[in-house]
């Protein structure tokens, strides 16, 4: 399975539906699209996960990539995740307390804070 | 004993295989379902990480996988041919503070964090002929899957 990669404008946000799995094959290709958003001046972004299927520490690098550049900006990343497979692993490495992680689109597009 | 041994060219698309390959023979050697997950990624992040070693040091050696299906436990070992420091023992499994260091880059380091989150029984040594990453997980014996 390869990922599979959309975007869509809500407001001051863009929400990056991701699909599939994110691994050391495949990264490079979320990264290239977070790196392409925030070149064109897109800095609030929301990264809907709900459709992953895998993800290891290269897509979690690639996030992490992500918040860094847009943090850059003043700008924000926020993910949104139900799966507890996929969960697991921002606890394992302490980046629950890096992403803000909301549980709907909805809610990741209305945060604020 | 049983063993299922893996070796492919370091190349990227081929992590998946590996992970593929060794859930399934997990599953065939009884380790329970809910933690089939956990093995996907623990393999996956050994083998990121020796494909990684490979192609940073121009290695055209292919990554070794070696599943091994005893009675109660499953084994995997993921071995990379890039010397360590001669006669050096266990590495360290290095924590997420190194990773999560605001200043510096991700490193390759987090996959092994991963994996030392992950699995109980995890052991990382490296020596002159190349690294080695030994996993197990209990298991209840081979099972017949249709």
């Amino acid at each position: 399975m390869d990922l599979s990669l959309s975007t869509r404008t809500v407001g001051d946000r863009t929400v990056v539906e991701v699909g599939g799995e994110i691994d050391v094959y495949t990264a490079p290709k979320l990264r290239e699209q977070l790196v392409e958003l925030v070149n064109d001046g897109s800095y609030h972004l929301v990264v809907d996960m709900e459709r992953v299927d895998f993800l290891d520490s290269t897509g979690l690098g690639v996030l992490v990539g992500g918040l860094k550049r847009v943090r850059a900006h003043e700008g924000s990343l926020r993910l949104v995740c139900n799966q507890e497979r996929i969960l697991k692993i921002f606890r394992i490495t302490g980046l629950t307390k890096v992403f803000p992680i909301h549980t709907t689109v909805e809610d990741a597009v209305a945060a604020t804070d | 004993m049983a063993i299922v041994e893996l070796r492919f060219s370091a190349q990227p698309e081929h992590v998946r295989t590996a992970r593929l390959v060794a859930a399934a023979v997990a599953r065939r050697a009884g380790v329970e379902e809910a933690v089939l997950d956990e093995v996907r990624l623990a393999v996956g992040e050994a083998c990121t990480r020796a494909v990684g070693l490979h192609r940073s040091h121009g290695l055209t050696a292919p990554v070794r996988v070696v599943l091994t299906e005893d009675e109660k436990l499953f084994s995997i070992e993921v071995g990379d041919e890039v010397p360590g420091p001669p006669g050096s023992g266990d590495e360290t499994v290095p924590g997420m503070d190194a990773a999560l260091d605001p200043d510096t880059e991700v490193e390759d380091d987090m996959g092994l964090a991963v994996i030392s989150g992950l699995v109980d029984d995890v052991e990382v040594t490296s020596g002159e002929s190349g690294g080695v990453i030994r996993m197990s997980w209990p298991a209840s014996g081979a099972v017949d899957v249709p």
